[in-house]
């Protein structure tokens, strides 16, 4: 006991060391703070935790805030990346501090979900009979623009009740971009937001309180992404595209939305792929994009991050099938990688 | 001197710990404040009383978030205070002693359910219930103001039930309590006049009633601030309409479901602006209840001195 005592600056040297060994090994470490979308988060919580096993030091966190926070963090450059379910607007580009760059990571499509009594066949949809249902202008479920485009299906006389995200969220974003291609009205009274003003509808907070409210409610129509529908196996109906077929959501017919899109890409990568043309194209789905400056301040976590991106892009893009996400085109990819070239890591 | 000095420690610690209270409402206030500026500079008082909420165009009005609000808790209160007063009544007058224990603590479990629990039991239990009820209920009545509105089950009804039951622990607890904190004395000169247990409870409750007021506020600060279960149940669509069975919104609901994805500046405030609304509501109703509380006690002062109070209040 006394001899340690006597010893005690021997043990006070070693542990200095050790902290000194630490805070060296830290300097190797890189921790890269991101946040945003909840639509992407289950992709990018795999991928993060995929890349740290190839990279141990680096390690990415990622809080699935919301796209609205996570264009504010980034903004405010609280987080080095930000990440979001629609493209930022002039305004949101001109307030941040530097110039942000578009990366689209995967693709998502959303579905109607229904609740008919009595109706087990496949319902429907059109575009527009769609925007007239959300804007309370069809309330029975025998209405003729229903039945027309669903022939040989017996529809009840029922009232249809509308049900909607409460919360803001990117399913609704590309809902209501959906909406607003195909109906001039919807686009002139509601418009395209994470949030707007429903017109008629019940609000269900998430996925789930939309999905619980459809499924009690007979009557009842809503809107979800591909990915929870497939993981709870809810029926869902096709809805017509810009050429006139009608397309069941599947990763298949998602990454062809986004093919028949390549043409028109912007550089920039801010670009809707909903109503997309192409026979296969499914209309209603949207890419979720990654942010980042594309002058960094901080130049280890710029190159950690564009390495991570390439392995995303390539590599990474094998985890979105099970995951319920479609993988990015090819040609969108090659795109992508030639703009990774421009964030400066030097 | 050791002992002075200890005192003076003693005081000024727990000082501070007081006034880092009134330090925290303080710097509530002013960021609230401070955040809502852009929106209380584009639309001033319009705010309180208009019902537009477009976040495409950029116009909120918080009228219909204020008027959820209100409603449901004070359905919530209409429905809590007579089960929870009975509930109290019981247990601290009437119960025998083997049912107390196993009674107080089923009461107290109630108020230690996560919130989000009460939530999906609404979903899941109490929504279709109030659907089948909204679809058995005659059409003479469906067609009354108060109770027409989509058989769907999500309402204003269906939030303030939830908050109903949410409330009624912490209002009965109380009221429990300050029930048998109510003198010996004040029953027994009750029961040596010749009164029932009926009257001599109901001496027991005159007596205690500014705690018995102080329990149903607690209750309602509860159901105006409760977020998760109500926005869960209560249909969320911002409107201000009479129906109970007509799906609403409150102004906590709206908070929790849009912060995260207010994209824009305006967006943002207007939603900071709808927390300083429901801080000024709760400010100004605490301070009420303060005022009717202190009333109250003043106006009992004099009358107890007299010794016919028991007797006068068991005859009524």
């Amino acid at each position: 006991m006394r001899r340690l005592t006597m010893r005690g600056w021997q043990l006070a040297a070693a542990a200095a060391a050790v902290l000194g060994l630490t805070v060296g090994l830290a300097a190797q470490n890189l921790t890269i703070n991101g946040a945003g979308a909840t639509f992407p988060d289950p992709i990018y919580q795999k991928w993060f935790a995929e890349y740290n096993k190839i990279h141990p030091n680096i390690q990415i966190n990622y809080q699935a805030q919301g796209s609205g926070a996570g264009i504010r963090q980034l903004t405010a450059q609280t987080v080095f990346f930000g990440a979001s379910d629609g493209p930022m607007t002039p305004d949101q580009l001109l307030a941040a501090p530097g110039r942000v760059l578009h990366f689209p990571t995967v693709l998502g499509s959303v579905v109607p979900i229904y609740n008919i009594p009595n109706v087990t066949a496949e319902l429907k949809f059109t575009g527009p009979v769609l925007a007239d249902i959300f804007l309370g202008k069809i309330t029975r479920w025998n209405d003729p623009a229903i039945v027309r485009i669903n022939p040989g299906v017996t529809l009840p006389g029922m009232n249809i009740t509308v049900v909607h995200r409460s919360d803001g969220s990117g399913t609704s974003y590309i809902w209501t971009d959906y909406l607003q291609k195909v109906s001039p009205e919807w686009k002139q009274k509601v418009g395209n937001a994470t949030a707007v003003n429903w017109p008629v509808g019940l609000g269900g907070a998430q996925s789930d309180g939309v999905t619980a409210l459809v499924k009690q409610t007979p009557g009842t129509i809503g809107y979800v992404e591909l990915v929870y529908a497939l993981q709870n196996k809810l029926a869902y109906g096709p809805v017509q595209n810009s050429a006139g077929e009608f397309v069941k959501a599947s990763l298949a017919s998602t990454s062809a939305a986004a093919a028949a899109a390549v043409k028109q890409m912007p550089v920039d990568f801010r670009v809707s792929i909903v109503n997309a043309p192409g026979k296969d194209a499914y209309p209603v789905a949207s890419f979720t994009w990654m942010l980042f400056y594309e002058a960094p301040k901080d130049k280890p976590r710029a190159k950690a991050m564009v390495d991570f991106m390439m392995w995303a892009l390539n590599d990474g893009q094998k985890f979105t099938g099970d995951l319920g996400y479609a993988p990015l085109p090819k040609e969108v990819i090659a795109l992508e990688l030639e703009q990774l070239k421009k964030i400066k890591v030097q | 001197m050791i002992r002075r000095s200890g005192d003076r420690v003693f005081y000024t610690s727990t000082g501070a710990f007081a006034l880092v209270l009134v330090l925290i409402v303080g710097a509530i206030a002013v960021v609230l404040f401070r955040e809502s500026e852009l929106s209380i500079r584009a639309f001033g008082l319009r705010f309180w009383e208009t019902s537009t909420w477009d976040p495409v165009a950029g116009n909120f009005g918080a009228f219909p978030f204020i008027w959820g609000t209100l409603y449901s808790s004070f359905l919530a209160l209409l429905i809590a205070t007579p089960v929870a007063l009975g509930i109290a009544i019981f247990l601290s007058e009437l119960s025998p002693s083997w049912l107390r224990t196993p009674l107080t603590f089923l009461t107290e479990l109630l108020a230690a359910i996560p919130s989000i629990v009460y939530g999906l039991w609404g979903i899941f239990v109490l929504v279709p219930r109030i659907r089948d009820l909204q679809l058995a209920l005659p059409e003479w009545v469906t067609t009354m103001p108060f109770f027409s509105g989509p058989p769907v089950g999500v309402s204003l009804l269906t939030a303030a039930v939830v908050l109903a039951i949410m409330i009624i622990p912490f209002t009965s607890s109380v009221a429990r309590e300050v029930l048998r904190a109510v003198p010996l004395s004040q029953r027994e000169g009750a029961y040596a006049l010749g009164s029932t247990r009926w009257e001599a409870t109901k001496a027991a409750l005159f007596y205690a009633r500014t705690g018995i007021i102080g329990a149903i506020l607690l209750g309602l600060g509860r159901a105006i601030g409760e977020t998760m279960a109500v926005t869960m149940v209560i249909g969320n669509r911002p409107v201000a309409l009479w129906s109970v069975f007509e799906p609403h919104s409150t102004m906590a609901s709206v908070i929790a479901n849009e912060f995260t994805e207010a994209d824009s500046d305006l967006y943002l405030s207007s939603l900071v602006e709808v927390g300083l609304v429901l801080f000024t509501i709760t400010l100004v109703i605490n301070f009420a209840s303060r005022l009717l509380i202190w009333r109250m006690t003043r106006q009992r002062a004099p009358r107890v001195a007299r010794p016919r109070v028991p007797a006068e209040s068991a005859a009524v």
